[in-house]
């Protein structure tokens, strides 16, 4: 119970940031669970390293919450189904939402930061 | 809650996915060069633990639903258990209230909702015969039986109805084989069909077949009960013969155990057309039940419209004779319990009341609740917790208290319906009363509506915006939240809802008021004679033992004779019934010295009864005019009869009766009056019919005899003595109904009393709550201007203004309450209309009392608290501020 409860909480320090970056990997198209994580580990160049103990659980997140919705798929490729998410209309609402949050957050700290320089 | 199929798709979607995507992995390191047994544990390390992954995705869901549910549940349990005193109250006054709706509700349901044991029984409907005419229907809408000549043509020449059968009650003597004891027996007579028309077969045996159901057709069907008492339960009595009235009869066979239509009573059954062949053709006797079948295709309308017609078509041909206009039909259950319909739906409406005032108690309650646990709400409200959670958490509370109270009393209403049914007689035994399915759904609706109805209201006005906003202003304070700024809200609440329920318990406490009212005027009603100290029982000649009237009255003065001698026997009295005890049995007359009645006009009917010499003396009915019988009125001659005042009054206005004449129909012949005598009531409740008192010394055998015995002291004494000696006179003759007067009226009186007292245990059940609701709303007022007070008093109020300034305070609602409850009872007294007797519904002593009564517990309930309020050390009350 105890691992959990550490693994829920750095889910939970992740979590605004992670739904984010899932949400805008999937504006570019659909993807399956492993390509998603992929993609954000290589564009972050392997600085997020990406926990799939934290990815699968907020894929299904927000599916649940209709941001996302998947399908059994042929992966084009591979003869194999892979199960791919897409992006809904209310999804791409929510990430024009956390990415102006986003900012908002990233001028605060960054004025924050530099009066302390000032200061300093 | 999803349901476990859906969770374990959910749960093997999950692991698909995982799988895919880790077989990906293992690929794409085996593209790069990793050799294949590394490539497996190399993608493992890169992906992760499968597993705990698939754990932790399940978690996302699962968290939300069921967990959170538990969460709250375990909360809403500890809460409860931390305040016992609360919690067990509220307990008790919902486990009271939905106990006593459940336990009604099952007998509704066994008696007017479940479908009856027959085939098909939703097609199937009693038909009736309707007199038209405002003195017929002063009584309400009459349903009359049926002719049995009417009936015949109906079959015969109707073809609306797949079949139509009939019976009708007749208490022969049975008599015993090898010495047992005689009985009189209550019997139906049962045309052929009836038994396959309700779809009931033998369960030995067989039923009649049509060839039997004629005048001479000897043979009977035993009930079960009858089968298990009388014969032991040998089957072997079939194909025997039984003795009724003294001529034997084969038993064809026994009914089912279930079968017990009309009533438990019925024991055996005989052919219908046993009534003899010429009161077969007769179109105004009425004493048959008629029960048709619907077919599939012809609706009851159109059925009975056919019916209706041939019926009309009778009248106009038979127009001085008490043929009936009309037919009426309605349900076989709805016949069944049309005597406990109206009380049934009356005792439903209380206890709905009651219910209601149980949960505005438990809401009022939880409101006073909600103020000690402001601080909690407000604090979970700044940690981000929705409005809609903190509703939810109160509302189950209040539904854990609903289903505590609720499955107690459910339990508990399993003795109470035992109970009910027990003392209710009037009851269809067709049905066996016992919970079932539905009862237990209606059950569970009741908790779910009971612990919205107490859970809502408190919770959201806890946790409206402002509640909240004013406990964080003052969330530094020490002191529990009851500021009088802060919960002006609540209190104006738990007034509002003290004032419905008193408006509530004042609307049952009147129904209670007017239905005792009119049982009492019911039980107080002269019945013309004595009632105290006289025993009664009645038994009926057999007529192929007593075929002459010489033999009669051989037997009945000889009867007389001998009791009169009995010690302790004040005075005997023999006639055909006494008064109280029922209808009795009627005449059609006309009187030969009148002019003739105008054709189309309805021929008069009188209560037809005989009476011995001393029958009036015995039962002490007054003299007016003339003489009573004397033993030479004997064997018809000559032919006399006694008039009751009534007749006197309405048909000889003005003049003389005392050698006019009575032309009977019964004995087709005149008769003339030698008396006049005192009205008597034939049941109570009932309005006076006239009544014709022909001599029992007349040696004719009526259907039954009744003896009344009035003694020195208890009347009960004397019942076996009396009973040993009809046996010395003949060992054959069995007496029933042995009962005394008192017992009679008792019996008449019906369910007047249940439902009454019913209604009151309700409403004083309801009074006691809305009092203990008010003790607790103005402890709390008390509590909450503590402050005020102290102030008013430090600047000099006196111990006494304070105590008047809380009573108002307190009784105000009540007041309110008052009125209101005064306004909706001029409504809801209509309802019970029809079940008072003697009692107007707006009686304004009955209101006026209840007025009185609830004041004065209201001002009860508001001493005690507005003297603690006295009470207050000013200095205290300033230093709490």
């Amino acid at each position: 119970m105890s691992s959990m409860s550490k693994t829920q909480e750095r889910a939970a320090l992740l979590q605004g940031t992670l739904d984010m970056l899932v949400l805008r990997t999937l504006l570019y198209g659909p993807a399956h669970g492993h390509q998603i994580g992929k993609h954000i580990q290589r564009t972050t160049n392997d600085f997020l390293q990406m926990q799939h103990g934290s990815l699968y659980p907020a894929l299904h997140r927000l599916e649940q919450k209709g941001w996302i919705v998947s399908k059994w798929e042929v992966a084009p490729d591979r003869n194999r189904e892979f199960k791919y998410y897409r992006l809904t209309a209310r999804g791409k609402k929510q990430l024009v939402l956390e990415q102006s949050k986003w900012k908002q957050m990233v001028e605060a700290v960054a004025r924050v930061l530099s009066t302390a320089a000032e200061e300093s | 809650m999803k349901p476990w199929r859906q969770l374990r798709k959910r749960d093997a979607d999950v692991e698909r996915e995982l799988q895919s995507d880790l077989d990906l992995e293992e690929e794409e390191q085996r593209e790069r060069g990793v050799p294949p047994q590394e490539a497996r544990h190399a993608a493992l390390r890169a992906f992760g633990n499968p597993t705990l992954i698939s754990e932790q995705t399940r978690a996302v869901w699962t968290w939300n639903a069921l967990e959170n549910f538990l969460r709250d549940l375990r909360i809403g349990i500890r809460t409860l258990f931390r305040s016992p005193g609360f919690s067990v109250l509220a307990v008790l006054v919902m486990a009271l209230c939905i106990g006593a709706a459940t336990s009604l509700f099952t007998v509704m349901r066994s008696v007017l909702l479940r479908p009856l044991p027959f085939r098909d029984p939703d097609r199937l409907v009693m038909i009736y015969e309707h007199f038209r005419g405002p003195e017929n229907n002063a009584q309400g809408f009459n349903y009359t039986p049926v002719a049995p000549a009417d009936y015949l043509d109906w079959r015969a020449q109707t073809h609306g109805f797949e079949d139509m059968a009939a019976w009708y009650y007749f208490p022969p003597n049975l008599t015993g084989e090898h010495g047992e004891l005689p009985e009189m027996v209550q019997a139906g007579g049962g045309s052929w069909n009836l038994f396959p028309l309700l779809g009931v077969n033998a369960a030995i045996g067989r039923t009649f077949t049509e060839s039997e159901d004629h005048p001479d057709g000897d043979v009977v069907l035993l009930t079960w009960s009858l089968f298990q008492r009388r014969f032991g339960g040998d089957s072997s009595i079939v194909g025997r013969p039984i003795h009724l009235n003294g001529k034997p009869y084969a038993v064809v066979g026994v009914l089912p155990r279930w079968f017990t239509y009309p009533d438990a009573e019925v024991q055996l059954w005989v052919p219908y057309a046993r009534i003899g062949s010429e009161v077969l053709t007769h179109h105004e006797y009425h004493f048959s039940r008629v029960v048709a079948r619907l077919r599939p295709d012809v609706n009851l309308a159109s059925a009975l419209s056919q019916v209706e017609a041939l019926q009309y078509q009778l009248h106009m041909q038979n127009l001085h004779a008490p043929v009936a206009e009309d037919v009426a039909s309605r349900t076989l259950i709805d016949d069944l319990a049309q005597d406990v319909k109206k009380p049934l739906i009356i005792l439903l409406c209380a206890v709905g009341c009651m219910l209601l005032i149980g949960c505005l108690n438990v809401a009022n309650l939880m409101v006073a609740r909600s103020a000690a646990r402001q601080k909690e709400i407000a604090i979970c409200s700044a940690l981000g917790a929705k409005r809609i959670t903190l509703i939810r958490i109160q509302l189950i509370e209040s539904l854990l208290i609903s289903m505590a109270g609720g499955i107690t009393g459910v339990v508990l209403s399993l003795a109470a319906t035992k109970w009910l049914v027990g003392r209710w007689k009037d009851l269809p035994p067709v049905q066996n009363v016992h919970p079932d399915g539905v009862v237990l759904v209606v059950a569970c609706a009741l908790i779910f509506g009971a612990a919205l109805l107490a859970g809502l209201l408190p919770a959201i006005s806890s946790t409206s915006k402002r509640a909240i906003a004013e406990t964080s202003s003052r969330a530094s304070s020490l002191t529990p939240c009851l500021t009088a700024a802060g919960s002006q809200a609540r209190t104006a609440l738990r007034k509002t809802l003290l004032t419905v329920e008193i408006a509530t318990t004042v609307v049952l406490l009147i129904a209670a008021g007017l239905l005792l009212k009119s049982f009492w005027r019911l039980r107080t009603t002269d019945v013309g004679c004595v009632t105290d100290n006289v025993l009664t029982m009645h038994y009926s000649l057999p007529g192929k033992k007593y075929d002459s009237p010489a033999k009669v009255n051989a037997f009945n003065e000889t009867l007389l004779e001998r009791v009169r001698a009995m010690p302790g026997v004040r005075a005997a009295a023999l006639g055909s019934t006494v008064p109280g005890a029922g209808y009795g049995g009627d005449d059609l007359f006309t009187i030969p010295e009148h002019p003739r009645l105008a054709p189309g006009t309805p021929q008069p009917e009188a209560l037809f009864r005989t009476a011995d010499p001393e029958y009036f003396s015995a039962l002490q009915i007054p003299l007016l005019s003339g003489r009573f019988f004397t033993s030479a009125d004997r064997n018809g001659r000559p032919k006399t009869v006694i008039i009751s005042d009534q007749l006197m009054r309405q048909y000889f206005p003005g003049e003389n009766p005392l050698g006019q004449h009575i032309h009977s129909m019964r004995g087709s012949a005149d008769y003339e009056i030698v008396g006049v005598v005192a009205d008597t009531r034939y049941l109570v409740g009932q309005p006076d019919k006239v009544t014709l008192y022909f001599p029992v010394l007349g040696g004719e055998n009526t259907a039954g005899m009744a003896l009344a015995v009035r003694t020195a002291a208890d009347a009960l004494s004397i019942s076996i003595p009396i009973q040993k000696l009809v046996a010395e006179l003949d060992p054959q003759l069995p007496v029933s109904h042995v009962l005394t007067m008192q017992q009679i009226i008792e019996q008449s009186l019906g369910n007047a009393s249940l439902s009454a007292s019913l209604v009151l245990g309700f409403a004083v059940m309801s009074l006691l709550l809305a009092s203990v609701g008010l003790y607790g709303v103005l402890s709390y007022l008390t509590i909450q201007r503590t402050g005020e007070i102290g102030v008013r008093m430090a600047l000099g109020a006196q111990r006494g203004a304070v105590v008047r300034l809380m009573l108002v305070d307190g009784l105000r609602p009540a007041f309110y309450g008052l009125v209101l409850g005064l306004a909706a009872s001029v409504g809801a007294v209509r309802l019970i209309q029809s079940m008072l007797y003697g009692t107007k519904p707006l009686d304004p002593a009955i209101f006026a009392s209840v007025a009185a009564t609830l004041l004065a517990v209201a001002a009860l309930a508001c001493l005690v608290p507005a003297w603690k309020a006295a009470r207050i050390d000013p200095m205290q009350a300033l230093r709490t501020e």
